[in-house]
């Protein structure tokens, strides 16, 4: 399923056409504020982004492992495990965050590692791979608490996806977790677009024979980016552990919204192309779905019939469009 | 595509209503209104050994001696409820020299999986006496009625469609529920105020007859229901759809049918910069704990756990040849209200413990149940 | 879903391929033997025992026939588990308790999963949509018709039709003889008629089968249909043992996703060309045992996950650790 006439993409592409992602982003904000005016207030559109931030991040993760040519199954399980596993180290204690998000990000880092060790050495498929890691971490996250959340996340640990920056001057505020997904996501894009390992994991998407050949460490960079998405899942369960505090199903769908959202974004699945930008943008048209939906007042029947033909329609434009422009 | 949505939609359109269960049936909402104002028989202060009404079921003939093995058919451990409920009954297990053995299949939330863990019990050839918590009522049936035939079957929680369980046990109910949280709300509010209802999800008989009953209570009081959302139990979702609410228009009050989500949806509140409105949760801890240092106008229905306790003392007193209350064992179903919260929060208890465990008293507790 | 370095298969010896699914297999019964005996339960070691694991898992016996035919082209179905569902609904709601309506309800639901799976299939053949996004898709789509109408068991099934799921010939029920069928049939489909060569070459290199002279988006949709259909059966099994259907009882069954990893335990690589459908009944079993021994072991349903999820992974790899391709 890889298009074998794709030649290395040079280093900087031209991009003469808009992402088709940011059209339906506009849009789609566009419906939102006809629906309800009061989404021009910061109120209004910094909760949207506060909401959006857990799946942009874990969609900015995701199309690392996405554009190298494989999947993450594993994430909403880890963001599971990163909120149960927190407030159980926690245990009520506000300095233990110090040494405990420290500890989650390793541990996401960790979880990719795993993912990216088992695909290059065991030559497991990626999406076995991760389902098992997906069944595993779940498993894993009751086994330690005994089925039901044991503590409470302090307010220290809740700060990154519960608080709000107050007197910001032009926005009166910003959610913490905003900044948080800005500084992300442009690192994130920096590494992704503008630095030797973003290359070579295009490269090894495109055709991991011709990358090997050309001198990339395919297996390190397979594993750096899993180990990325691992980071991306960490970061979003800290966010969304903030934002809503503890319970045992928090992360429950999100590695299928996240490769939606980088699909949406047109990232290409199998690998070889994709962008960080456009997967954010992704995410935020899905979440702005959402929302939109939640606005018109639409029972979660009809949220899903859509999802799914929006879905379906981003993959089949994309392909159709890349057929006619031949590449 | 289209003809596929057409004609499924067609289809069930024509034909859904018809078979829709009845979910808003006066009747039953009356028989549960009666039995939560009657005085339940048996000890006071342990109303895991209490029942509302009710006939004895005589079960000395059923030839039974002990030590025996009691088998548990278990829906899942899929929810904290679950969970505090499971710990119930392992720690009651522990109380009764009469049960020999006791074995526990988890059916993690599937009928047919469930359905094969019975008819494995019964190959097994072990078992003397069958708990069965089943996953849902019209599926279990059959497996049910085929345990049925070769030992006595003891039925908690939801029930099933056939009389030939020794006794089904299970607290007032939905209705109930709804009515206690319901009462509450129109009790402090004035006419015409505004009032979100949050739900879990549809479909499931027991949280039906909660928001049935609920709105049925509000609706006469003249309140004006806002929204009925639903919420999938889900933290962030919840306080999402408050958030959305509260940028819309006032709330004087939020009714839940289930509470496990209740301090997201009072921290959409807190974080938006808005008063904490009257409150319908209920009983875990997280809840009582937010009620209780804020101050609330709250209450907690509560659906008692401590009815895992009762299956394995009514399966105790049937190896012992006991009678049990029967063909129903009806359980109090007490609310936790202002005058009785100091009772019934614990700082030291896991966030969805449910309070109404009826276990305090028990010898592991609070380790067993994650407790400091 | 391959890529390139693709090792020749050898021609004779000792096939490990071939051998490995029977090896997991007298794995997992070992296994089972051993806990039986070492926990002091030789009573599960009888006939009725076995046949009692036999049937835990004929549903996903089922549907695990049909997605074996998407995987052996390369794509992949995640709508079977809403398409379970939608027919167990549909047949139930068809039925309502006339026996008289049994045909026309097995009808109506064999045609609904006919139609699922050619709009899988030309999305995936003649839209190019990835498969995996395409049935995704497809079952947020059936979920959500589904449930907008029907919130809880709907219809009732007759008497005569629970003959499906509790029937009983001689000492094996009716469904067990009927799966062994059913996998004789697509066994002999894939070894014996022109249409499963295609399969194989279709999967094994689509480009050249299409030079070849196959049809290869034609095989790619009748993949589709096949594993449709054998998901509305499935579904159709379900609403006789349940006696009614719902719209939860198949996304409760993880059908999408255990399918799918029965597939692969089976030893048919998610690359498409390679494996069959006696690895797939394997991967069935070693799944059955693998649950009754936790059940006679008594191990917590959470560990229980944490096993599953190694054993899956585990089970893949002692397929793929030798080749020498990368994998996607």
């Amino acid at each position: 399923m890889s298009d074998s006439t794709a030649r290395p993409r040079a280093a900087r592409r031209r991009l003469p056409r808009v992402n088709p992602v940011w059209l339906l982003l506009a849009a789609l904000i566009l419906a939102i504020v006809f629906m309800n005016p009061g989404f021009v207030e910061p109120t209004g559109y910094m909760n949207f982004l506060k909401r959006a931030a857990p799946l942009a991040i874990l969609a900015a993760g995701q199309v690392y492992v996405i554009v190298s040519g494989g999947f993450d199954l594993s994430v909403g399980s880890l963001i599971t495990l990163v909120v149960v596993g927190s407030s159980m180290l926690t245990n009520n204690d506000p300095s233990a965050t110090v040494w405990v998000i420290p500890l989650m990000l390793a541990l996401g880092l960790g979880v990719g590692a795993v993912n990216g060790a088992i695909v290059c050495f065991l030559r497991v498929p990626s999406l076995i791979a991760t389902l098992g890691m997906m069944i595993t971490l779940n498993g894993l996250a009751f086994l330690w608490s005994g089925g039901a959340p044991r503590g409470y996340l302090p307010d220290t640990f809740r700060f990154f996806g519960r608080e709000l920056i107050k007197d910001v001057p032009l926005v009166r505020f910003i959610p913490v977790s905003v900044i948080v997904l800005v500084v992300v996501v442009g690192l994130l894009t920096w590494l992704m677009h503008r630095t030797n390992l973003g290359r070579q994991v295009h490269a090894i998407g495109d055709n991991p024979v011709a990358a090997r050949l050309a001198g990339v460490a395919v297996n390190r960079v397979r594993i750096t980016a899993f180990m990325l998405s691992g980071l991306s899942g960490a970061l979003a369960g800290i966010l969304l552990g903030g934002f809503a505090g503890v319970s045992t199903d928090v992360g429950t769908g999100y590695e299928l919204q996240a490769i939606t959202a980088a699909v949406l974004g047109g990232a290409q699945l199998l690998g070889g192309r994709g962008s960080v930008p456009a997967a954010v943008g992704g995410a935020l048209a899905l979440t702005a779905i959402f929302t939109l939906l939640n606005f018109l007042g639409l029972p979660q029947p009809v949220r899903q019939v859509v999802q799914g033909l929006i879905l379906i329609a981003a993959v089949a434009l994309a392909m159709h469009r890349r057929e006619e422009t031949g590449t | 595509m289209k003809r596929i949505l057409l004609a499924t939609g067609a289809l069930a359109l024509s034909l859904a209503p018809l078979h829709a269960q009845n979910f808003d049936d006066p009747e039953e909402f009356a028989k549960q209104k009666e039995q939560l104002a009657a005085t339940p028989e048996g000890p006071e202060g342990q109303p895991w050994l209490q029942h509302i009404g009710g006939e004895m079921v005589e079960t000395a003939d059923l030839g039974l001696s002990a030590p025996a093995t009691v088998c548990f058919s278990n829906a899942g451990v899929n929810n904290p409820w679950r969970v505090v409920g499971y710990t119930n009954m392992t720690e009651e297990v522990k109380n009764h020299e009469s049960i020999g053995n006791f074995i526990h299949v988890d059916a993690e939330g599937s009928d047919d999986k469930q359905i094969a863990d019975i008819d494995d019990l019964l190959a097994g050839g072990e078992c003397d006496v069958m708990i069965v918590s089943p996953n849902t009522t019209a599926a279990l049936t059959p497996a049910v009625e085929r345990a049925c035939e070769a030992m006595p079957v003891i039925v908690f929680d939801r029930g099933v469609n056939t009389q030939c369980p020794v006794t089904f046990i299970h607290p007032v109910g939905g209705y109930g529920f709804g009515i206690q949280g319901a009462e509450f709300i129109a009790s402090k509010l004035e006419q015409g105020d505004n009032v979100l209802m949050l739900r879990i999800l549809p479909g499931v008989d027991v949280l039906e007859t909660r928001y049935s009953a609920g709105r049925r209570i509000l609706d006469e009081a003249g309140m004006n229901i806002v929204g009925a959302e639903f919420t999938d139990g889900d933290n962030a979702k919840t306080k999402s759809i408050v958030e959305d609410y509260l940028m819309r228009g006032d709330i004087d009050a939020v009714w839940m049918d289930a509470g496990a989500t209740a301090v997201a949806a009072i921290e959409a509140f807190e974080d938006s910069g808005y008063d904490i409105p009257v409150f319908v949760g209920e009983d875990q801890q997280d809840f009582l704990r937010k009620w209780q240092d804020e101050g609330l106008t709250a209450i907690a229905p509560t659906y008692p756990t401590y009815q895992w306790r009762t299956a394995i003392i009514a399966a105790a007193k049937v190896i012992e040849g006991e009678a049990v209350p029967g063909p129903e064992w009806v359980l109090p179903q007490p609310a936790i209200t202002q005058e009785n919260l100091d009772q019934y929060v614990n700082p030291a208890m896991p966030p969805l413990h449910y309070a109404m465990c009826g276990c305090e008293e028990m010898e592991n507790y609070p380790q067993a149940w994650g407790g400091n | 879903m391959s890529l390139a370095e693709d090792t020749p298969p050898r021609a004779t010896g000792f096939r490990f391929e071939r051998w490995a699914p029977l090896i997991l297999l007298a794995g997992a019964a070992l296994i089972y033997v051993a806990v039986a005996i070492g926990t002091g339960q030789a009573q599960y070691l009888t006939l009725d025992n076995l046949i009692a694991i036999l049937g835990r898992s004929i549903a996903l016996g089922i549907t695990a026939i049909g997605q074996t035919f998407v995987i052996l082209v390369a794509s992949i179905d995640l709508s079977v588990a809403s398409l379970i569902s939608a027919t167990a609904v549909l047949a139930s709601v068809v039925m309502d308790g006339a026996p008289a309506m049994i045909l026309p309800a097995i009808l109506a639901a064999l045609a609904l999963g006919a139609l699922v799976g050619v709009c899988n299939g030309l999305m995936v053949s003649a839209l190019k949509v990835n498969p995996l996004i395409a049935t995704l898709g497809m079952s947020l789509i059936i979920q959500g018709c589904l449930s907008a109408f029907v919130s809880n068991f709907a219809g009732k099934v007759p008497v005569a039709f629970q003959v499906f799921a509790y029937g009983e010939i001689g000492p094996f029920p009716l469904a067990l003889i009927f799966l062994a069928l059913m996998a004789a049939l697509a066994w002999a489909v894939l070894r014996f008629t022109r249409f499963g060569s295609d399969i194989y070459a279709v999967g094994g290199n689509e480009e050249a089968a299409r030079f070849a002279g196959i049809k290869t988006g034609r095989v790619v949709i009748l993949t589709h249909v096949i594993c449709s259909v054998c998901a509305a059966i499935a579904g159709l099994y379900l609403a006789s043992r349940l006696r009614s259907g719902a719209p939860w009882i198949g996304s409760d069954g993880v059908y999408d996703l255990e399918s799918i990893a029965v597939v692969v335990i089976g030893g048919t690589v998610l690359a498409g060309g390679r494996g069959g459908i006696w690895g797939t009944m394997a991967g069935m079993l070693i799944f059955s045992l693998i649950d009754s021994v936790f059940n006679i072991a008594g191990v917590d349903s959470f560990a229980k996950q944490v096993l599953r999820g190694i054993i899956i992974v585990a089970a893949v790899a002692f397929y793929a650790i030798r080749s020498k391709r990368i994998v996607a």
